[in-house]
């Protein structure tokens, strides 16, 4: 039998690996655009006063940042705290219990519809529920509105971590004589502990600069987020948004890109560490 | 009448993954304190055989077992009986070695810690003494804290028989355990099995027919879920009566 002649399989070949690595490059240039522009529009007005002080209303000159950010944390926190333990609980038992089950297939189905809600449609329930029926703003309904973005998510990937886990050692648990229960709960566990918390780190990240739902529910305050279920609470995505849309003023303009600057600093920081997390499974597997 | 000695005995033992019979009427009597290996061509049913024992298949869906396993004289199929309890007196160890994401210690102690009321200094011991019981205390003694993943592939599933005997089974069930295992570390297991045969029963699924007629005493060779013929060793291997056995054991097929 004669051969193919290689000559096109090899061009072929180098061809789709320019372009594989052409396309690998703009993700790059993309990213460095994006961290280019919030440096040179945010670097400018960094202070120490910026992280220390709060903010001030619209007109007034000065003001800082620190309260946005510290009600970004609240805000997060309080969606994580909300939506953690029964998206884990929801996950686990999707991987080790209900698996093709009715109900498992129907719970799946819903955390994937739940998934490609709008933020402003969860942020306008959660206004529905919890701002109308208080007859005031707050943090916590923040929170709710987050939890809510974060559940599905948060679910899907502890699902996957626990599936991921191969039957060999759930049955070399089994076969000790250890409860089903017992063993997901100390060994499965461990085993997916990493990958779970790493996804965990990706959602938290991912909700915290979330600005819609806030709008409907935190809204923003220029003072110390002391009213967290009270109250409007103040957030840094909505800072930047109503600072750099909203106000005619030039130096609230910057305060708005250095916002921008330090939220990037911060999601950057806890993406690398979540990162870190996943590295180090991926090392202790080989 | 059961003969005393038998540790093990299936009668009209079938099985089902859903729809498809796995087993025919299995019939096959285990003596205690000795090792009896299961031989058979891929997909003959044998480890699906070796799995009622301990019903570690219930993990699954749709897989079920009909008939009578008497362990001891009790009918293990029995919905009754306690499976915890029952998989404490029947360790098993698989194809590939499934050490635990923590420390040689650790893996040894989870099954102590589980079944045992033990002070900190009982579990050590006990640790130890599998080890040793597994021919591993000597490689692993200055290692106990490390991951019982960073060891070799031979030594994980030695760790894995240390871990199996120190809940202290009655029956050890292994389901090919050297098929993943370089030949060295698959001598070091087989040697450590001759041992093991004084205190335990032993029961080995292999492929490797040289594996099974080295170490067993009685083997049975499967056949499409039935069992073709049981006996001695020596004489499965010698002087087979079955015409299918002998073109197994002979390679002509598998």
């Amino acid at each position: 039998m004669k051969t193919r002649s290689t000559f096109f399989r090899k061009t072929k070949d180098s061809l789709m690996r320019a372009f594989s690595g052409f396309a690998t490059s703009m993700a790059l240039v993309l990213m460095a655009w994006v961290i280019f522009t919030i440096v040179r529009e945010g670097h400018s007005s960094i202070s120490a006063e910026l992280f220390l002080n709060a903010s001030k209303p619209f007109g007034e000159v000065g003001g800082g940042i620190a309260n946005a950010l510290l009600g970004t944390v609240m805000i997060t926190a309080g969606a994580a705290a909300l939506a953690l333990p029964p998206a884990l609980a929801a996950g686990i038992w999707l991987a080790e219990f209900g698996k093709d089950s009715l109900l498992a297939r129907a719970a799946r189905f819903t955390v994937n519809v739940m998934m490609g809600v709008p933020s402003v449609i969860v942020g306008l329930f959660a206004y529905g529920v919890l701002v109308t029926t208080t007859g005031h703003f707050s943090g916590f309904a923040g929170s709710f509105a987050l939890a809510i973005l974060m559940f599905p998510v948060v679910v899907r990937t502890t699902e996957d971590q626990f599936s991921g886990i191969g039957d060999a050692l759930r049955e070399s648990l089994l076969a000790l004589g250890a409860s089903r229960a017992r063993s997901t709960l100390t060994v499965i566990w461990r085993a997916a502990r990493s990958g779970v918390v790493t996804g965990v780190l990706l959602a938290v990240a991912r909700v915290s600069g979330e600005t819609a739902p806030l709008l409907f529910t935190a809204l923003f305050a220029d003072t110390w987020p002391t009213s967290y279920f009270s109250g409007p609470t103040p957030s840094a995505p909505v800072l930047i948004t109503s600072y750099t849309m909203d106000s005619p003023f030039e130096s609230m303009h910057r305060i708005g890109w250095s916002a921008a600057l330090a939220m990037a600093v911060i999601l950057l920081a806890v993406n690398i560490t979540a990162r870190y997390f996943g590295a180090k499974r991926a090392a202790k597997r080989k | 009448m059961q003969k005393k000695k038998n540790k093990i005995e299936t009668k009209r033992l079938n099985f089902f993954y859903g729809d498809h019979q796995a087993l025919f009427d299995n019939d096959l009597s285990i003596e205690a304190n000795k090792i009896t290996a299961v031989i058979g061509p891929s997909g003959c049913g044998k480890s699906t055989h070796l799995r009622v024992y301990n019903r570690i298949f219930e993990l699954h869906r749709g897989q079920r077992a009909e008939g009578e396993v008497f362990i001891d004289g009790k009918d293990i199929l029995d919905p009754g009986i306690d499976l915890l309890d029952l998989r404490r007196r029947v360790g098993m160890i698989f194809q590939k070695p499934t050490p635990f994401p923590m420390s040689v210690f650790d893996n040894v102690a989870y099954p102590i810690r589980l079944h045992f009321k033990a002070s900190q200094k009982e579990i050590a011991e006990r640790v130890e003494n599998a080890l040793r019981g597994a021919a591993l205390w000597d490689e692993v003694k200055d290692k106990l804290r490390e991951s019982g993943q960073a060891l070799s592939g031979g030594q994980q599933q030695r760790l894995c028989i240390a871990r199996a005997i120190a809940a202290e089974p009655e029956i050890l069930l292994m389901d090919e355990p050297t098929s993943a295992i370089d030949p060295v570390g698959t001598l070091k297991i087989e040697e450590l099995m001759d041992r093991l045969r004084e205190r335990f029963t032993i029961v080995i699924v292999t492929h490797n027919m040289q594996q099974a007629s080295r170490i067993s005493d009685t083997t049975a060779f499967f056949y499409k879920g039935s069992i073709v013929e049981v006996g001695p060793t020596k004489l499965i291997f010698t002087n087979p009566r079955n015409k299918l056995t002998e073109d197994y054991v002979s390679g002509r097929f598998g």
